[in-house]
């Protein structure tokens, strides 16, 4: 393109007619695919407008102002509120999912996938099983594997198992410790969140300490003494605002701590055990792909195996694990929709039992969709931003 | 190493480091159990540790397997499991299709193997042998002798076909993916055509199976389009492209399937016929599969180098052609391995249409268990280990296909 407004003048006069010009048919081709995949659109949309009127079913999202008449198990979710108060309801719980999933995903899956570079070789292979026997098995499977193989085949609450006296095993699902807010919960917070911009500036002020001394920097160490301390010092002096109880068996009822329905932990673990499976892949992958030089040369200029390990190979190895991890965090968000199978109340179940119910469902699953895709580009936000900081300077 | 800028006295080089791999296969046992279990006393505390829970495990597996697993309910629902609703008179078409697989995938490797490299027997065999381990178990289950009996004439024919692939003429040889596409031609006409069953009544594995095929088939080539599309020089066709890719990749595959089963028809004319629940679930699986073939595509079509397609222009190649007979080519190839991944993940995907109560293999293992007689026995756990197995078989076999793909595509680069 840049050729032709180089060319001498006299081509302009030889301008091509428009229908064998490349600019003309360029724009019009252009515009004559947009406006088939318009009129595409456009059909399909007056098509359901049809379609819904000849059931007499609502074209609009008025719906979602309607009473739900969905009981949503285990809360005091009231069946005459609006379809939106329902599915805020069930975002929560899918929310409450995928981060709880995530957390502990991300945490058993790095674990495994270290094992699998274990030196010990007992250790290697028993990764190495994990990791190819949850691989190859639909997520699907393991969480109704979990659901009614064994959530549901638990003894019943008159025998239920307690484990050290911490966690409940039942058909009713699991009971673990938990903290109850009692007292001033907001200020706690507030208070727990200026603690730990503290604790980091912290440890910032002695990684620059350590940068122009020379002296051992151990931000670490100091960050979480300030953490611990300031954490004590908020609990106490707000007047134990949180009360941490432990799950005690009392007569066929549990009272304390928190209880994990079977659903909710069955679908937790399902997507937990599955999709630590392939962290522990991504782990490994990329401690592995940090040349071996850079192991060598953090050897030759002495650093331990511990530095070595903290200050070489895990800074490059997070640089290659970050965006397929988040590619993982996107799908266990998008597998907890699975939950409909086990009837764990998220968003895609409640929106089955709207549907059921007499809701439009075209709107509804938009709505659905809607949903999924803000999660979708949050988590997607999130992982740009963890990797432009990343990002080695300079390139890009 | 000679004498260093300090003057200090030079030293004698080191040996070099014995190499890692050489070193294990020459220790002796004593020596190699020192080094792998006990080599340090966090190392022993580990050992014991992941033995006894191995030993636990493998235990409990096995006692599970071979002793306190109640394996009647699978024996009985062994066909259920299998083909679902598949009318049993039209078994033996299913039958016919077998050894019209055996032939085309032994005809075709044997094709391969003569045209290509070639690899040990032991290699295919170790390959081959979770597929193996699968029949196996199938057939011990069965309650007649038939399907075995059956099922070694079809290795039979497969290895037949196979030496007879390779005394074709080379020539011939490098037409192997036509024998492919008229393979999967022939099962299809053989199943469905001349009196046989439309795939709406299929079921189990074998519509796991069909379900898995027929989308990654038909989202190539959208995907692909999808691709091109999104690398295009049009702006329009971009945004448009772009935009269903990643509207397609932020949504759970299970709204697609909510769409195909609950709302398809709303977006139909009134009069054209609703279709069956299977078709409806192969349109969500290649509405959504392509999404992620166009991504994977696009990845290889990065790969290529823009000198290709310069030297393609300056030979005076149009863009259809450049893309079709440079790029695509090229492209294409170093996404394959990637591309077996996105079927692997869509065979296991495919349990999800239990939701739409088409009978595939998890509905089945669902259902069963409701049977007159197994309900209420808590059979769910033989139920579904047996689908796990089954799926993790085909899984386990296609990843280390591609592993090894992965390996042999990389020999010839750079």
């Amino acid at each position: 393109m840049s050729a032709e407004q180089a060319a001498p003048s006299y081509r302009r006069q030889t301008r091509p007619p428009p229908w064998r010009d490349v600019r003309v048919l360029r724009v019009a081709g252009q515009a004559l695919f947009l406006v088939l995949i318009a009129w595409a659109l456009w059909f399909l949309f007056t098509t359901l407008l049809t379609n819904l009127r000849a059931l007499s079913l609502p074209t609009s999202f008025d719906y979602l102002e309607q009473p739900t008449r969905v009981d949503i198990r285990d809360t005091d979710f009231n069946p005459s509120q609006p379809v939106k108060d329902a599915l805020a309801v069930g975002l929560l719980n899918t929310v409450r999912v995928a981060a709880v999933g995530i957390v502990i995903a991300t945490v058993l899956g790095t674990v495994i996938g270290i094992a699998r570079l274990s030196r010990n070789w007992l250790v290697r292979r028993a990764a190495a099983l994990y990791v190819e026997l949850l691989r190859n098995v639909p997520v699907l499977v393991i969480i109704i594997f979990l659901y009614t193989a064994v959530m549901l085949r638990l003894p019943p609450i008159s025998e239920a198992l307690e484990i050290a006296g911490l966690v409940v095993f039942s058909n009713r699902g699991l009971n673990v410790p938990w903290g109850d807010g009692v007292g001033n919960v907001g200020a706690f917070t507030v208070a727990l969140l200026v603690v730990a911009a503290l604790a980091i500036a912290v440890a910032r002020w002695r990684t620059r300490r350590s940068d122009a001394t020379g002296e051992p920097s151990h931000g670490f160490l100091y960050g979480l003494g300030v953490l611990v301390a300031g954490v004590v010092v908020a609990y106490f002096a707000l007047g134990q605002p949180v009360a941490f109880t432990a799950p005690v068996l009392d007569n066929r009822r549990v009272t304390g701590g928190i209880g994990l329905g079977p659903e909710y932990a069955a679908l937790l673990f399902g997507l937990v055990l599955y999709t630590a499976s392939h962290i522990a892949e991504i782990v490994r992958g990329s401690i592995l792909a940090v040349p071996k030089g850079q192991t060598e040369a953090a050897s030759a200029v002495g650093l331990t195996s511990w530095q070595r390990m903290r200050y070489v190979i895990l800074p490059q190895s997070l640089r290659i694990a970050v965006p397929p991890l988040a590619n993982q965090y996107l799908n266990l968000t998008k597998n907890s929709s699975l939950a409909v199978f086990i009837g764990y109340f998220d968003l895609t179940r409640i929106t089955q039992q709207a549907i059921a119910n007499g809701n439009p469902a075209p709107q509804a699953i938009l709505v659905l969709m809607g949903c999924y895709l803000a999660l979708s580009l949050t988590i997607a936000l999130f992982s740009n931003m963890a990797n432009r900081r990343l990002a080695l300077k300079g390139s890009r | 190493m000679t004498a260093g800028p300090t003057g200090t006295a030079t030293l004698e080089p080191l040996p070099p480091p014995e190499a890692d791999t050489g070193a294990a296969a020459r220790l002796g046992p004593r020596r190699w159990v020192r080094e792998n279990l006990f080599s340090s006393p966090l190392d022993s505390v580990l050992t014991v540790i992941f033995g006894l829970l191995l030993a636990y495990v493998v235990y409990r597996g096995l006692r599970f397997a071979l002793v306190s697993g109640r394996w009647e309910i699978i024996r009985v629902n062994l066909t259920n499991f299998a083909i679902g609703r598949f009318p049993r008179e039209q078994v033996p078409r299913l039958w016919a299709a077998i050894f019209v697989a055996a032939a085309g995938i032994g005809l075709g490797s044997g094709m391969a193997a003569s045209a290509g490299p070639t690899s040990r027997p032991v290699d295919t065999l170790r390959r081959l042998a979770p597929l193996a381990v699968l029949i196996v178990v199938l057939l011990s289950l069965a309650r007649t002798p038939t399907p075995a009996l059956l099922t070694l004439c079809g290795v039979a024919v497969l290895v037949g076909a196979h030496f007879l692939g390779r005394r074709l003429p080379a020539r011939l040889a490098r037409r192997v993916h036509w024998v492919y596409l008229g393979t999967v031609l022939a099962i299809f006409v053989v199943l469905t055509q001349f009196g046989g069953v439309a795939w709406n009544a299929w079921g189990g594995l074998l519509l796991t199976l069909f379900l898995a095929v027929a989308g990654i088939a038909l989202s190539f080539p959208i995907g692909v389009l999808l691709a091109l599309g999104r690398r295009s020089s049009f702006p329009a066709v971009r945004v448009v492209c772009v935009g269903y890719i990643e509207l397609i990749r932020g949504v759970p595959l299970i709204t697609l399937l909510f769409m195909a089963g609950f709302a398809l028809g709303f977006f139909l004319p009134v009069g054209v016929p609703r279709p069956g629940l299977v078709t409806r679930a192969l349109v969500a699986f290649v509405a959504f599969t392509a999404a992620y073939v166009a991504e994977i595509v696009r990845g290889g079509l990065q790969g290529v180098s823009s000198g290709q397609v310069e030297a393609a222009q300056a030979i005076g190649l149009s863009p259809v052609k450049t893309t079709r007979l440079i790029v695509l080519p090229q492209a294409l190839r170093n996404v394959i391995p990637a591309l077996v991944g996105q079927f692997i993940s869509l065979f296991k995907d495919t349990s999800l249409v239990a939701f739409l109560a088409v009978l595939e293999i998890l509905s089945v293992a669902q259902l069963v268990t409701q049977q007159d007689d197994f309900r209420g026995q808590s059979l769910q756990a033989e139920a579904l280990v047996f689908v796990s197995f089954v799926y993790w078989t085909f899984c386990y076999a296609m990843s280390r296909a591609s592993q090894r793909l992965e390996r042999r595509l990389a020999v010839g680069e750079r």
